[in-house]
C-alpha cells in the first residue's frame, strides 16, 4: 500500500534529522531500474547460495527419531474475567502469575494457578494489543492503539490506584504491536505499527535504539536466548522475518518465504533457530546458522492463520494458535502434525508456554484464557 | 487478479463484447455489466453472490471502469456498460502515481471545461499549484498539448482515452496532503532498492553452515532436554497444573537446601544452564573461590549489570567496574589480553553501556572453556549430583473427583518490598486464601 509506505519515509525522514539512520545516502546517478536490476540480481544469488549448503530436509535426518505417541492435553483452567476479546499475555518468573489485556483496555493480574485475579488496571485506550511482565515480577508493561508502551508497577496496597503510578516508556507514531522487557526490568524493546522496532530505557524513557528496515506494520517480536544475548528476531505485514542486532541497530538476518503476514515469532530453546506463524495457515522453522528456512509446519485442512506460536521445552514440539479457534500441536522434527486441541469457543490470539515448560497458556476473542497441560 | 482479466479478455473464451451506446455515441468493445457476471459464474463455477463480489473488487482496482456514471465504481448487474482498462493503467504496472501527471491531468480537466473540477479535485488542484509552482508553467503546457492532440482523435476514441485516464486517477489518486511528496516517489523507491542491496549483499558475505550438521544439533538438543521437558516427559513428583499441588514448585525454588537430580544435571548441558540459575551460579562461584579465579564471575557478574542497568547508573557503574577489576593493582583484577584491555581503557573514557562487551565477552569464553569443563569434573559437582533428590511420582488419588484446594503464594512483588522494608521479616506466609473465593478488583 504506497500510502503507507509514504507514510513510513515520512517518518524516517523526521527521524533521519534525528538520529543518523544506516541509510546510506543515495548516489546520485544511480537510476531506478539499475537498482531494482541489482537487487533482484543479488536476490537470486543468495538463494542460489543458500541452495547449495543444503544438503538434507529436516524430516529426512529425523527419520531416526521415534515417532511421539497419543497427546493427551486438556484445559486445566479457564480464567474468566476480561469483558472483551484476550489480545496478549505474558508469564512471570515464578510460574503461575500472568498478565493479559484485551480489547476494552483492561490488562489483569492473574495467580493462574487459583484462578484469582490480582491487580487490574484499565487503559485509557482500547486495543491492548501487547503486555509483558517484568522479570522481577514486580511491574507490567502493556500498550495498543494509544501508540505508547507504558510500565505499571505492581502494587501491594490493594486500594491504591495503579494507574496513577503509571510510567509513560515508549512512543511510537502508530499502535503498539508487542513489547517484551530484555534482562532486567530496566528495558523494553517494542515493535509497532509504524514499520519500526524500538529499545527503550524504563527509567528516563530515552529511546536507546531504532531499528528500521520492515517495510510495513511490525506485529511480533522475541529475544534470543543466546549467550551473548544480544539479538532479537521481528516479523512483519511486509512476510519478512528480521534479526537485528541490538547494540548496533543492523538488521542482520532476513527472511522472506512466508506468503501473508507474519503474526508471531519465537526463538528455539537454542537460539539457533526460530519459528514463525503467519496469516498463510503455515508455521515455518528458520535455521540461523544455515541461513535458510528448514521446515513447513502446514496441512491442506488448516486454512487460517497462526496467530501464535512457541515451542515446548525441549524443542520438540510447537504448538500453534490458530484463527479456527485450534491449537495445533505440531512435531518440529518430524514436520507431522501431533494433535489438535479444541476448547476455545473463538479465535486464538496469544499463546505462551510456562517459563518452567510444565504448562501453556492461550488466550482467545471469546474473553476467556486457558492453561493446558 | 490480472489472470482473470486476461482471461476474460481472450477472444474466443472472453466475455461477449459488443458496441455500446453511451447517450449518442456509440463506444466499441465494452460488455455489459450483466455480461461480466454471467461470464465469472461460468468460468469459475461460482455463485451469483460470489460472481457479483468479484466482479465488484475488479472495478474497484480499476481493472474494469464503468462508461456510464463513473465516479460510482461498482458493477452493475444491468447492461450499464463497462470497459476492460488497458494495462498501460493497470494498477500494478505503474508505482506510484506522480504527482506531476497528477497535475497535468487536473489542469487538463480544468482547461477543457471550468467547473469540471469536483471539491477535493480543487483542493488538490490548488495545493498542487502552491507547491509545484515553479514547474506550473510546464503543467499547463502539457496540458494544453494533451488537449489538442485529443482534439484530433475521433469522438469515440476521445471518450474511451478520457474514461481511461478517468478511472485511474479516481483509484490512483496520489495523496498530495503530504510535504515534500514529489520527493519522496522516487527517493522512497530508490532507498528501498539500496537497502534490500545492502542486505542482500552482506547476506552473500556470511558463512554459512551446512543444513546437515545445523539439524543434527536440533536431534541432539531435543534428546538431551526430553526428560527435562515436563509436557514430553512428565514432571516430578507431578504437575501442578493437572494434581493441583504444587510440590513440584517448591522443590524446585532458588533457595531449597537440597536440589533435584534433574536440576544437577541440566548444569552440565551448557555454561548458560549453569548461569542461568541461581543456584548453579552460586555453586560455581564456591568452586572458583577455590581456585582462586572467582573475580571473573565477580566481572561477569558486574558487566551484565552495567549492561541491563538504569541509564543515569552507567557512569558510576563503569568507575566501579574498572576500579574493581580493571585498575592496575586493583582487589580483583582480572586477566584480559593486552589488545582488549587496551580499547576497553581507551572506551572507558566516553563510557556507555555496552563499553565493557568485549571483556566480558573475554572472560565468558575464559570461564566456559577452562573453569566450567574442570568444574563439572570436580567432587563439588559430583557431590552435588549425588545428594540431589529424586522425588517420588504422587500416586494418583483414589477419589480423582476430590479436588485439592489450591494455595496461593506470595506476589513477587511482596516478597522484593518485604526484603526491603525489614518490618515484615518472613517476606509474607501463604495468603492462605482457598481456591473458592476471588479477590475483589
Amino acid at each position: 500500500d504506497f500510502l503507507h509506505i509514504c507514510k513510513q519515509c515520512f517518518i524516517l525522514w523526521l527521524r533521519e534529522k534525528q538520529f543518523s539512520l544506516f541509510f546510506c545516502e543515495v548516489q546520485p546517478n544511480e537510476t531506478l531500474t539499475n537498482l531494482k536490476a541489482e537487487s533482484d540480481t543479488l536476490k537470486t544469488k543468495l538463494e542460489d547460495e543458500r541452495a547449495k549448503l543444503h544438503d538434507v530436509e529436516l524430516h529426512q535426518v529425523a527419520e531416526k527419531v521415534d515417532g511421539l505417541g497419543q497427546f493427551i492435553m486438556k484445559t486445566r483452567r479457564t480464567l474468566k474475567g476480561h469483558g472483551n476479546k484476550v489480545l496478549c499475555m505474558d508469564w512471570c518468573k515464578d510460574k503461575r502469575r500472568i498478565v493479559s489485556s484485551s480489547q476494552d483496555g483492561k490488562v489483569i493480574v492473574w495467580d493462574a494457578f487459583t484462578t484469582n485475579k490480582e491487580h487490574a488496571v484499565t487503559m485509557p485506550c482500547t486495543w491492548v494489543m501487547a503486555c509483558a511482565y517484568a522479570p522481577s515480577g514486580c511491574a507490567v508493561a502493556c500498550g495498543g492503539l494509544d501508540n505508547k508502551c507504558s510500565v505499571y508497577p505492581l502494587s501491594l496496597d490493594k486500594n491504591e490506584n495503579l494507574a496513577a503510578k503509571k510510567k509513560s516508556v515508549a512512543m511510537h507514531t502508530n499502535y503498539l504491536s508487542a513489547c517484551s522487557f530484555t534482562n532486567s526490568d530496566m528495558q523494553i524493546l517494542t515493535s509497532s505499527g509504524d514499520g519500526t522496532c524500538a529499545l527503550w530505557d524504563v527509567e528516563s524513557g530515552q529511546l536507546l535504539q531504532s531499528f528500521h528496515g520492515h517495510t510495513a506494520d511490525v506485529l511480533c517480536l522475541d529475544l534470543a536466548p543466546s549467550e551473548t544475548g544480544n539479538t532479537f528476531v521481528s516479523g512483519g505485514c511486509d512476510k519478512k522475518a528480521n534479526v537485528w542486532d541490538m547494540r548496533s541497530g543492523q538488521c542482520i538476518q532476513s527472511f522472506e518465504t512466508h506468503e501473508s503476514d507474519i503474526n508471531s515469532v519465537r526463538y528455539y530453546p537454542s537460539g539457533d533457530a526460530f519459528a514463525s506463524g503467519s496469516d498463510d495457515a503455515t508455521c515455518r522453522l528458520y535455521d540461523l546458522r544455515a541461513d535458510r528456512e528448514v521446515a513447513i509446519y502446514s496441512k491442506e485442512s488448516i486454512i487460517f492463520g497462526a496467530s501464535s506460536v512457541d515451542f515446548s521445552l525441549s524443542g520438540r514440539l510447537l504448538f500453534g494458535g490458530y484463527n479456527d479457534y485450534t491449537i495445533n500441536v505440531w512435531d518440529v522434527l518430524k514436520g507431522t502434525r501431533v494433535s489438535i486441541l479444541f476448547g476455545h469457543e473463538n479465535r486464538v490470539s496469544t499463546l505462551r508456554l510456562s517459563p518452567d515448560g510444565t504448562a501453556f497458556c492461550t488466550g482467545s476473542w471469546d474473553h476467556t484464557l486457558r492453561i493446558w497441560a | 487478479m490480472e489472470r482473470v482479466i486476461v482471461a476474460m479478455q481472450d477472444p474466443d473464451m472472453g466475455v461477449k463484447m459488443r458496441n455500446q451506446r453511451l447517450l449518442i455515441t456509440v463506444i466499441p468493445h465494452a460488455m455489459t455489466g450483466n455480461d461480466v457476471i454471467e461470464w465469472l459464474i461460468q468460468k469459475y463455477n461460482i455463485t451469483e453472490e460470489e460472481a457479483r463480489h468479484l466482479g465488484g473488487l475488479l472495478v474497484q482496482y480499476g481493472y474494469i471502469y464503468p462508461l456510464r456514471d463513473p465516479r460510482s465504481l461498482l458493477l452493475r448487474s444491468d447492461d450499464s456498460p463497462y470497459r476492460f482498462q488497458t494495462p498501460y493503467f493497470w494498477t500494478s504496472s505503474r508505482w506510484p502515481a506522480s504527482e506531476l501527471d497528477y497535475a497535468i491531468y487536473l489542469a487538463k480537466k480544468n482547461i477543457r471545461k471550468q467547473g469540471e473540477l469536483v471539491d477535493y479535485e480543487k483542493e488538490n488542484y490548488s495545493i498542487l499549484h502552491k507547491r509545484i509552482n515553479h514547474t506550473w508553467d510546464f503543467v499547463v503546457m502539457q496540458a494544453r498539448e494533451q488537449l489538442r492532440a485529443s482534439k484530433q482523435r475521433r469522438k469515440a476514441d476521445r471518450i474511451v482515452l478520457e474514461c481511461q485516464e478517468q478511472a485511474y486517477w479516481l483509484i490512483n489518486k496520489p495523496c498530495v496532503n503530504m510535504p515534500l511528496y514529489y520527493h519522496y516517489t522516487t527517493t522512497i523507491q530508490l532507498r528501498y532498492y539500496y537497502y534490500t542491496t545492502i542486505i542482500h549483499r552482506r547476506a552473500l558475505g556470511r558463512n554459512r553452515v551446512k543444513s546437515s550438521i545445523c539439524l543434527e544439533s536440533f536431534m541432539k538438543y531435543s534428546e538431551q532436554y526430553l526428560h527435562h521437558d515436563p509436557i514430553m516427559s512428565g514432571c516430578l513428583p507431578s504437575n501442578p497444573w493437572i494434581s493441583d499441588d504444587t510440590a513440584h514448585w517448591t522443590i524446585n525454588t532458588d533457595m531449597v537446601g537440597t536440589p533435584t537430580r534433574l536440576r544437577v544435571e541440566r548444569w552440565s548441558f551448557s555454561f548458560m544452564e549453569l548461569l542461568n540459575d541461581s543456584m548453579g551460579r552460586r555453586e560455581f562461584m564456591i568452586y572458583l573461590e577455590k581456585e582462586f579465579s572467582a573475580e571473573n564471575l565477580c566481572f561477569w557478574v558486574a558487566c551484565e549489570d552495567l549492561r541491563h542497568g538504569e541509564s543515569s547508573k552507567i557512569i558510576l557503574k563503569v568507575e566501579e567496574v574498572y576500579k574493581n577489576f580493571l585498575a592496575p593493582g586493583a582487589a580483583r583484577w582480572v586477566n584480559i589480553d593486552s589488545k582488549t584491555m587496551e580499547r576497553t581503557l581507551e572506551g572507558i573514557k566516553r563510557p556507555h553501556r555496552f563499553i565493557m562487551d568485549d571483556a566480558q565477552m573475554h572472560i565468558y569464553f575464559l570461564m566456559k572453556k577452562d573453569s566450567y569443563p574442570r568444574y563439572l569434573k570436580s567432587e563439588l559437582y559430583k557431590n552435588m549430583l549425588a545428594k540431589a533428590i529424586v522425588p517420588q511420582e504422587t500416586k494418583k488419588s483414589v477419589f480423582p473427583f476430590m479436588r485439592r484446594q489450591r494455595h496461593s503464594s506470595p506476589s513477587p512483588a511482596m516478597v522484593t518490598q518485604a526484603t526491603e522494608d525489614d518490618g515484615k521479616a518472613k517476606g509474607a506466609g501463604p495468603t492462605g486464601t482457598s481456591s473458592t473465593t476471588n479477590s475483589q478488583i
